[in-house]
């Protein structure tokens, strides 16, 4: 059984189907991307999973388990955690505050949420920032206390979307040394990314999908090779040269 | 060096009305206390919650008419409505959050409001229950009004120290996630439509009992009073904008500020039309005095643009910047 299954998953908006009919598998421990040109539903498909958005059909398994409509709070406590493309820090609140209000959800008391709290923040390495309010952090840190914050609730599926998107050159080999980390802790992870230096790097499996419709899975090599994954992104011409 | 300010308060307010003996500005500290209630409630749901209240008078009259209707209707002493007025508000609470919740931000403040006028409207219109304009007579308690002061100050403590309790909790820190971001706090596991229930419901609860102090120690109510808008809702916001929004102390020192306020409009700033209407012997003055004390709502809004403007985190919250514009050349020492 695979840790985490989408089925002929469809969704509309009035007449344009941003996801139609997409289907795949995550096993437990891999790392899973999703690629695809901009608009072409890959966030989307995250906001079905978390329930922003209802399916208009299909069904989402985890553990094998229909999780098709459970709501957004529901899902987290059953495992799944995920960042935001465009980040959401809670501003206001110092970056230890916003890892403390992520690790309520598996804790009650506030001296367990505090010490998870900070166990979270040293392993993402984000505890020399925790007393800085979240909203005066700079974009790769914030993208880092996004991480943090979904590690606190301590899930078992990841769903990072473009977390490592803004980041520099140094930021982003220490992004993908972070999410390697993420899954030697036994995480399953799935991937939303436009740098092809990580996605190609550290995914195990590759789901690429155009127009809401999927058009090519299989290892990064064979992704580099698929003609429609050319298609996609370059254009017509260069795809069968 | 926190901790010692609020000791110190509480200090002053024990023996305040063994120094202070006249009626008059025991009655004010009662009304002081009693606001220190409604604000921390209000901070709750609006200040730490983020979702504006405009409607607090409807739990405030909610707990007043379940003290008044207790004698009226029960014949029991008016004194139960300090628990059942909270459990009351909660009562009305619970269907409304239930219902309004799916509103967010201004659309929310405006069922708010509405809320406020439509329970107005029933508390005038049920004259079967309430006794319609008429309103309520219950005999008071004591004559003197030194009970009731240690009532409030206690029911002002529990507040505050309630408040402080809640907000070091996990309930605490899914309010303010909900204030921060609702979609983030969702994706971290907080049921904010649940929280945002509760947060509304710890307000009600606080306010009701605000509203039953009320009409014990007043011993009348009318809709036109436990319900008014802008003297009881608005009122409210002003204490948590004024005393600053998302502190624990801001809506006691928004309280005090905001009771002296309105009393310096109530008499014409503090007699002061009077004494110039004696002093040239113009009758005009006196017109346009009663004019000024009837715009006391104008005064507050003078107030809240002044305050958003100079303060925007309120007394409490720029307290620091205060301290820098009084004493600039400490401040600069310290941090230099």
């Amino acid at each position: 059984m695979s840790l985490f299954e989408v089925k002929d998953l469809v969704k509309y908006f009035g007449g344009l189907a941003a996801v139609n009919d997409v289907s795949f598998k995550v096993e437990q421990g891999e790392i899973f991307g999703l690629i695809g040109p901009n608009g072409s539903g890959k966030t989307t498909m995250f906001n079905l999973i978390s329930d922003y958005f209802k399916p208009t059909s299909g069904k989402i398994y985890f553990k094998g388990e229909d999780i098709t409509g459970f709501k957004t709070h529901k899902i987290c406590h059953l495992g799944i955690g995920r960042t935001f493309q465009v980040v959401k820090p809670l501003g206001r609140m110092s970056v230890l505050d916003n890892v403390i209000a992520a690790a309520f959800s598996r804790v009650n008391t506030k001296h367990e949420a505090r010490d998870l709290a900070m166990e979270t923040l040293e392993f993402c390495e984000l505890i020399h920032r925790k007393d800085v309010l979240a909203k005066s952090l700079p974009i790769g840190e914030r993208k880092r206390l996004e991480i943090t914050r979904a590690m606190a609730t301590k899930p078992e599926l990841l769903l990072l979307d473009e977390t490592a998107a803004g980041l520099n050159p140094s930021e982003l080999d220490s992004a993908i040394e972070l999410i390697k980390r993420i899954r030697d802790k036994g995480v399953t992870i799935i991937i939303i990314e436009h740098i092809m230096k990580v996605i190609m790097t550290i995914s195990d499996r590759i789901h690429a999908i155009n127009f809401g419709q999927t058009i090519a899975q299989g290892t990064p090599q064979e992704m580099a090779n698929s003609p429609a994954v050319i298609e996609a992104y370059l254009g017509e011409e260069y795809a069968h040269s | 060096m926190r901790k010692y300010p609020p000791i110190l308060l509480l200090v002053i307010l024990i023996l305040f009305p063994i120094v202070v003996r006249d009626h008059y500005h025991q009655h004010l500290m009662i009304l002081v206390l009693m606001w220190v209630v409604i604000g921390s409630g209000w901070n709750v749901i609006a200040g730490y919650t983020g979702q504006v209240s405009f409607g607090d008078a409807a739990f405030f009259g909610t707990g007043a008419y379940t003290a008044g209707l207790f004698v009226t209707k029960l014949g029991i002493s008016a004194w139960w409505g300090m628990l059942f007025g909270g459990i009351a508000a909660m009562a009305i609470a619970f269907p409304f959050g239930w219902i309004c919740f799916r509103l967010r931000g201004a659309y929310f403040a405006l069922a708010t409001l509405a809320l406020n006028e439509v329970m107005r409207h029933i508390a005038t219109v049920w004259e079967s229950l309430t006794d319609g304009m008429v309103g309520i007579l219950v005999m008071q308690t004591f004559v003197s009004k030194v009970p009731y002061y240690y009532i409030a100050l206690g029911l002002a403590v529990v507040s505050v120290i309630g408040v402080q309790i809640i907000m070091g909790s996990k309930w605490g820190y899914y309010f303010v996630s909900i204030r921060e971001d609702q979609d983030a706090a969702e994706s971290l596991g907080v049921n904010t439509h649940f929280y945002k229930m509760l947060s509304l419901n710890v307000a009600a609860f606080l306010t009701g009992m605000a509203g039953a102090l009320f009409m014990n120690y007043m011993g009348f109510i009318d809709p036109e009073v436990v319900f008014s808008l802008h003297d009881i809702s608005i009122m409210a916001i002003l204490v948590g904008i004024v005393g600053g929004v998302g502190t624990i102390y801001g809506p006691v020192v928004g309280a005090f500020v905001m009771v002296a306020v309105h009393e310096f409009f109530r008499t014409g700033f503090f007699g002061f039309f009077k004494g110039i209407a004696a002093l040239t012997g113009s009758d005009m003055i006196i017109v346009w005095a009663k004019y000024v004390m009837q715009a006391h709502v104008l005064g507050f809004g003078i107030l809240v643009v002044l305050v958003i403007l100079l303060l925007p985190n309120g007394i409490v919250g720029d307290w620091n910047l205060i301290v820098k514009k009084i004493f600039p050349v400490k401040t600069r020492r310290v941090t230099g």
